[in-house]
């Protein structure tokens, strides 16, 4: 499979891996976080940890959109979907996220009417098919998923779809970076940086992180040799002191981003003062809301929203788990209270959250694994 | 199908062992979901939590593809199946075939040759007699294929809206082919894991023909028969094979997984080793979705013993629609109950169960 295949290419990864070992000062301890749940879920699907040597240390990052969602917005969307007539329509990725009274399957399941989109697009191809429902998408995601629900909603506004509303819960990833870097229980050496949200943004937006905080970023791809190669152009700046702005993404990443997909950002979208992140608090400028001109596909501003706050289970460490300062199973619900089956926190659900990721992949590996002999 | 009883040693389903005291529930969900029905960790709580304790007591027995009972002196293998799958009809083949297929593999992979179906119809008033008519022809086909006679059935008509045109299910009784006695307690370190063929076909198969995704390709569903395939294992290798399994809803995945934990030993895959076509490999990149995870209407696993491995990969690759079986992996002690898969570069990662249906990841 082109641009698959390549990039796992067992001797290309080992001589990558080997790069790394020599690099690597063996009386330094390594810690790069990756930012993107999208690369947390490559390390473990393609066990990289395995090929990694011991000192250098992946911290998983804030960037699950499910994950730093909190409770009260899955709350706030359902309740609107509650009123009749609204069929609440989301990724995969959100339906099993629990709210307090449940997921959006759990509710599909008790009646509700939740639809599984791939895309926004086919929200509005929902809205048409179903005339006299309203159709509701709850939109998630960083600047990665944003252009699309920018377009979505012009889409809409052009043909005066009356029937469709976006509940709009689109982050931005800068400010997340900025909080764990000010986050003082925080060390880090370098970032894995997101390759999907760079796509749009480019990678011009991450130079304070350089220039301010002398942390080298590298935009990374997200097959195994995309990862290793970025590790290895991390090692590198670390070794020679620097710290820049660097892109191995670059078949997909282009330096400026995506200007058309910024433009239709930038028509729908404006920043809210704040957003609460689950486990992080409230960010300043950190989450997307609809303009005024789009105040009729607004589902916050068409319905009712009831604004629900819900704190987090107190035993449960998703924030920390969130910024990286806690391992997933050094949480004191992982694997008891809290598992894919009976998720306390989005973390364990989504295959990005680290929680799960880690659940599925690894956690058995780490406690049983002793002498397995891998004769591939 | 997972029906409640097992393989190994023949008693009927609740029928011939008495509890005492009043068995346990242990299903505490509140309501029925989608995920109870999707045959992965939510479907085994369901059947091992609630089904299990009022139907077959305090039976200890390993979940099986189909029982083997005694009747009127004679054993034989009993399964039943159902079938809800939306569209009707897809590239590769059709409900009426699944619902006959469906039937002869569970009772394949428990050694048994099905000898006789009956079906029952829940159909959708409305529905066109010509898409009726066109399911009961694909069903006489399948058995015919299959050796199998369809000797009975029941037809109930539901209203309008309700049973997405037409359910089918089946019942199966089939005879012991001598010589296989699968049992996941036989199962020992060494033992090597064979697939018959690629893996994700149907499941990506219907995926697509839902029309809700804009991906065009080259696929169609791999429902067919395995039982071929067994019986040539019968043939090259009988003595050596000690569990079998066809993996349909939860993919490869959750077979080895549900073997993993019934005989207490660790599965090792080796990915690069596992069939799969571009198509599949492709549309799960794209969907976030994981192979193992997907679907087979026309595939089955066999663990087989180290020494019986090569002549039995070699009876398959004799059969027709054969060619592509491969040994994926063995048995080892660790991880005990789990399932590992590896990489050819030396990474691994556990595969586990999935809870429901598999969920696109797109943000």
């Amino acid at each position: 499979m082109k641009y698959v295949d390549e990039f796992r290419k067992p001797e290309l990864i080992n001589k990558t891996a080997e790069e790394i070992r020599r690099l690597a000062d063996p009386n330094r301890h390594y810690r790069l976080m990756e930012v993107c749940g999208g690369h947390t879920h490559a390390i473990y699907r393609f066990g990289l940890k395995d090929v990694l040597p011991s000192n250098i240390e992946l911290i998983h990052g804030p960037g699950c959109p499910v994950c730093v969602l909190p409770m009260g917005r899955i709350d706030d969307g359902l309740s609107i979907a509650a009123k009749g007539d609204v069929i609440f329509a989301a990724f995969g990725d959100m339906m099993r996220v629990p709210g307090t009274n449940g997921s959006p399957l759990e509710h599909k399941a008790r009646g509700m009417d939740v639809r599984i989109v791939y895309s926004p697009s086919d929200a509005i191809k929902l809205a048409k098919q179903n005339p006299d429902k309203h159709v509701m998408f709850f939109a998630i995601g960083f600047e990665t998923t944003a252009p699309s629900t920018a377009l979505t909603l012009q889409r809409a506004r052009k043909e005066h779809l009356h029937n469709f509303s976006v509940f709009c819960n689109h982050v931005t990833i800068i400010p997340a970076i900025r909080a764990i870097l000010d986050s003082p229980d925080m060390r880090l050496d370098g970032f894995i940086g997101p390759g999907h949200v760079s796509t749009v943004i480019g990678c011009r937006p991450y130079e304070w992180i350089a220039r301010n905080e002398h942390k080298p970023i590298v935009v990374s791809g997200f097959e195994p040799l995309d990862m290793l190669q970025s590790i290895v152009m991390l090692l590198r700046q670390l070794r020679a002191g620097e710290a820049k702005v660097e892109n191995q993404y670059k078949r997909v990443v282009p330096w400026e981003g995506n200007p058309a997909a910024l433009r239709a950002m930038a028509d729908v979208f404006q920043l809210r003062p704040y957003f609460e992140w689950r486990g992080m608090g409230f960010i300043s400028q950190s989450a997307l809301k609809l303009r005024e001109e789009y105040a009729e596909w607004d589902a916050e501003s068409r319905f009712e929203v009831p604004g629900i706050r819900v704190t987090d289970p107190k035993a449960a460490q998703c924030g920390e788990v969130l910024k990286g300062v806690l391992k997933p199973a050094k949480c004191k619900l992982f694997g008891n209270e809290c598992t894919p089956e009976h998720p306390v926190g989005a973390l364990m659900v989504s295959s990005e959250g680290s929680c799960a990721a880690y659940y599925n992949y690894e956690h058995r590996k780490t406690s049983q694994l002793t002498s397995i002999s891998v004769t591939a | 199908m997972t029906p409640i009883s097992s393989t190994a040693n023949g008693s009927a389903v609740g029928v011939e062992k008495k509890s005492a005291t009043a068995p346990k529930v242990r299903f505490r969900d509140p309501q029925i979901e989608m995920a109870h029905g999707a045959g992965g960790k939510a479907s085994r709580r369901l059947i091992e939590g609630l089904f299990m304790p009022l139907l077959c007591g305090d039976s200890t027995e390993p979940l099986a593809d189909a029982a083997h009972v005694n009747v009127g002196g004679g054993r034989v293998a009993i399964t039943a199946d159902s079938f809800v799958v939306k569209p009707l009809r897809f590239p590769g083949g059709s409900i009426g075939e699944l619902a006959v297929n469906g039937a002869v593999n569970d009772l394949a992979v428990s050694g048994a040759r099905a000898e006789a179906l009956v079906t029952t119809f829940v159909i959708e008033s409305g529905l066109a007699t010509e898409t009726l008519q066109r399911e009961i022809e694909a069903m006489a086909n399948a058995a015919r294929i299959a050796g199998v006679r369809i000797v009975g059935g029941d037809t109930k008509v539901v209203e309008h809206g309700k049973a997405d045109g037409m359910y089918i299910s089946t019942t199966g009784i089939g005879s012991l082919i001598p010589g296989i006695e699968v049992n996941p307690a036989s199962v020992r370190r060494g033992d090597k894991v064979l697939l018959s063929g690629p893996i994700g076909d149907h499941g990506i198969t219907i995926l697509l023909a839902r029309g809700e995704l804009d991906i065009e390709c080259e696929l169609s569903s791999d429902t067919r028969s395995v039982l071929p395939f067994v019986e040539a294992l019968a043939q090259s290798a009988a003595g050596a094979i000690r569990w079998m399994r066809d993996p349909t809803r939860g993919g490869v995945a959750t077979s080895l997984n549900e073997l993993a934990r019934d005989c207490r030993l660790g599965v090792i895959l080796h990915e690069d080793a596992i069939p799969i076509r571009d198509a599949v490999r492709g549309a799960c990149e794209l969907l976030g979705l994981d192979s193992l995870h997907i679907a087979n209407e026309g595939q089955f696993l066999a663990v087989i013993a180290p020494e019986a491995a090569d002549v039995a990969l070699e009876a398959i690759h004799r059969v027709p629609g054969g060619a592509e079986a491969r040994i994926i992996g063995e048995i080892q002690e660790q991880p005990s109950g789990s399932v590992l898969v590896t990489t050819q570069y030396g990474g691994t990662r556990i595969i586990d169960m999935l809870v429901g249906d598999p969920l696109p990841r797109i943000c």
